[in-house]
């Protein structure tokens, strides 16, 4: 049967339509089945209190607090070499077989099971570097497993800027660095963003590698050296130990709507930049 | 008087293909040569030569000799960054950096100002005004340069150019997008810019290089076929070839 470009058209926005429809209610029913065992829990006291009882009692808030360290400690540590390294690929560097290799690995090691940079980070940084299980090796670790992803998404960024930009900044007696600070950051600055968010989100929800690095301390951190329990961290081992049901998706209520406005806010954020140059 | 430029078989290669065919061309100060050909005919090649905006894509290799005020710009110890500020280009599309129009302006003046970030403030009013701008925007300049219509953007150009206060201004089909207005509002500004600066116009417009070029050249295939005043280039050129493309003929 021969469909007229009519048909086909439909088709095609019925495909479409239920493909995003079925992503959406996937979300939907996620977020709304987590906040509907969690919120019940959510108050101020859950958010601002210690835990009691291995967490069978009392709030989480040293699992936020570690959660903010860590996620803090990892993007600042990962950010600045990431778009330094994808600068330096996109505009420092002219594309040759080492770009390419190096490119190559860094996706692969975007791929690379979460599990496995926290054994290495382990071995690495809690043993062999003697830092024990602390922030400092979970930031570390952390850092390692989002830099790929900053790498990528900024060199896509760099490279969406239009080189008539470039070459407008070096008629004007720019050099490259000049061009790369005045014009080419500004400009990529929504894409490098959306890099760090990501990394801020995978930050925020990992737990294998931050199990093996940063510990699960139920105290205050005081320093760097300290190991921490984050909120994901809490949540798995609620749930997996059955300490506490409830608690366990009170902390994962918490958990998402923090993910959340991170997102809204980089998106907020994007928004004022984007306008404020046209 | 002295040659402000002077090419002494100059060629440009891209890969292997040649570009542009030892040239051999001598450019006055305070004149505005005009510079015509078909497509593909090397005028481009030609203007970015003048300023090494060539050598930022791979591939493109120059041998031979540019003299600006008796200095190989292609010597060794010749600084790229210091010949672009002396040898300003603007380009065929209009291209304002998205900042304000302020800032375009100033762009050029406060980078070679250093750490310090000091540059003339007078320089915004009086390069707009050289390109006949300044009463289009002067209550608005802190706006986006991306809200300026395509010929209020050409100009901007213009003057972000005239801001390095250079000596020498290339321009590569500057109107080639413009309406007639824009376009003698560009004419007008390059006839009182020559008392000041060297002036090199690519154009596709046989008839604007006519109006505006003391001197014109001609282009074909990556050799300069013919060059002198435009009067004697448009009523008796020494070319067949020459006064083939003016007539219309061929290109």
């Amino acid at each position: 049967m021969k469909l007229d470009p009519k048909n086909t058209q439909r088709a095609a926005v019925a495909v479409l339509g239920s493909a995003t429809l079925l992503t959406l209610t996937a979300l939907i029913f996620i977020i709304v089945f987590v906040l509907e065992k969690g919120l019940p829990v959510l108050n101020w006291s859950f958010l601002t209190g210690a835990p009691q009882d291995m967490g069978r009692a009392g709030g989480i808030f040293p699992a936020i607090a570690g959660s903010v360290a860590l996620t803090v400690l990892a993007v600042l540590l990962a950010a600045p070499l990431g778009v330094g390294t994808a600068v330096y690929l996109t505009e420092y560097t002219r594309e040759s077989r080492l770009t390419a290799i190096i490119r190559f690995g860094a996706d692969c090691l975007a791929g690379i099971p979460s599990i496995i940079f926290g054994l290495f980070g382990f071995i690495l940084f809690v043993t062999i570097l003697k830092m024990g299980w602390s922030l400092l090796a979970g930031g570390l670790t952390l850092a390692l497993m989002i830099l790929p992803t900053i790498i990528r998404t900024t060199e896509e960024a760099i490279k969406a800027v239009p080189l008539s930009y470039r070459e407008v900044s070096y008629s004007l007696g720019a050099t490259r660095w000049q061009t790369v600070y005045k014009v080419i950051l500004p400009n990529a600055l929504p894409g490098i963003l959306t890099g760090v968010m990501l990394g801020v989100g995978r930050s925020l929800g990992e737990t294998a590698a931050v199990i093996f690095t940063a510990g699960s301390s139920l105290r205050m951190p005081a320093s760097i050296f300290d190991s921490v329990r984050t909120m994901a961290v809490h949540f798995y081992l609620l749930a997996r130990e059955g300490i506490s049901a409830e608690n366990a998706y009170g902390t994962a209520a918490a958990l998402i709507i923090a993910v959340l406005s991170v997102n809204l806010l980089a998106y907020w954020m994007m928004n004022r930049m984007v306008a404020k140059r046209t | 008087m002295p040659d402000k430029i002077a090419l002494n078989k100059f060629s440009v290669h891209y890969g292997p293909d040649p570009l542009l065919q030892e040239i051999d061309l001598e450019i006055q100060s305070n004149q505005i040569l005009g510079v015509i050909g078909p497509s593909g005919s090397g005028k481009t090649t030609f203007l970015r030569a003048l300023n090494r905006m060539n050598e930022l894509q791979p591939g493109f290799t120059a041998s031979g000799r540019i003299m600006l005020d008796g200095e190989d710009i292609y010597g060794l110890d010749y600084d790229a960054v210091s010949l672009r500020k002396k040898v300003g280009m603007v380009f065929a599309m209009p291209v304002p950096l998205p900042m304000s129009i302020h800032e375009n302006i100033i762009y050029g003046p406060k980078l070679s100002a250093g750490r310090g970030w000091k540059y003339d403030e007078a320089v915004v009013e009086s390069s707009l005004k050289a390109a006949f701008l300044w009463d289009e925007v002067r209550d608005r300049l802190k706006t986006s340069a991306l809200r300026l219509s395509g010929g209020q953007q050409q100009r901007l150009c213009l003057a972000r150019t005239l801001a390095l206060e250079p000596e020498v201004i290339l321009l590569d089909e500057p109107c080639s997008g413009l309406d007639p207005v824009s376009t003698a509002k560009i004419e007008e500004a390059l006839t009182i810019l020559k008392e000041r600066y060297t002036v090199i116009l690519v154009t596709n417009n046989t008839k604007q290089a006519a109006r505006v070029a003391d001197r014109t050249a001609f282009f074909l295939m990556g050799k300069l076929v013919e060059e002198g005043t435009t009067q004697q280039m448009f009523t008796a050129p020494k070319d067949k070839r020459t006064s083939d493309y003016i007539t219309g003929r061929f290109g």
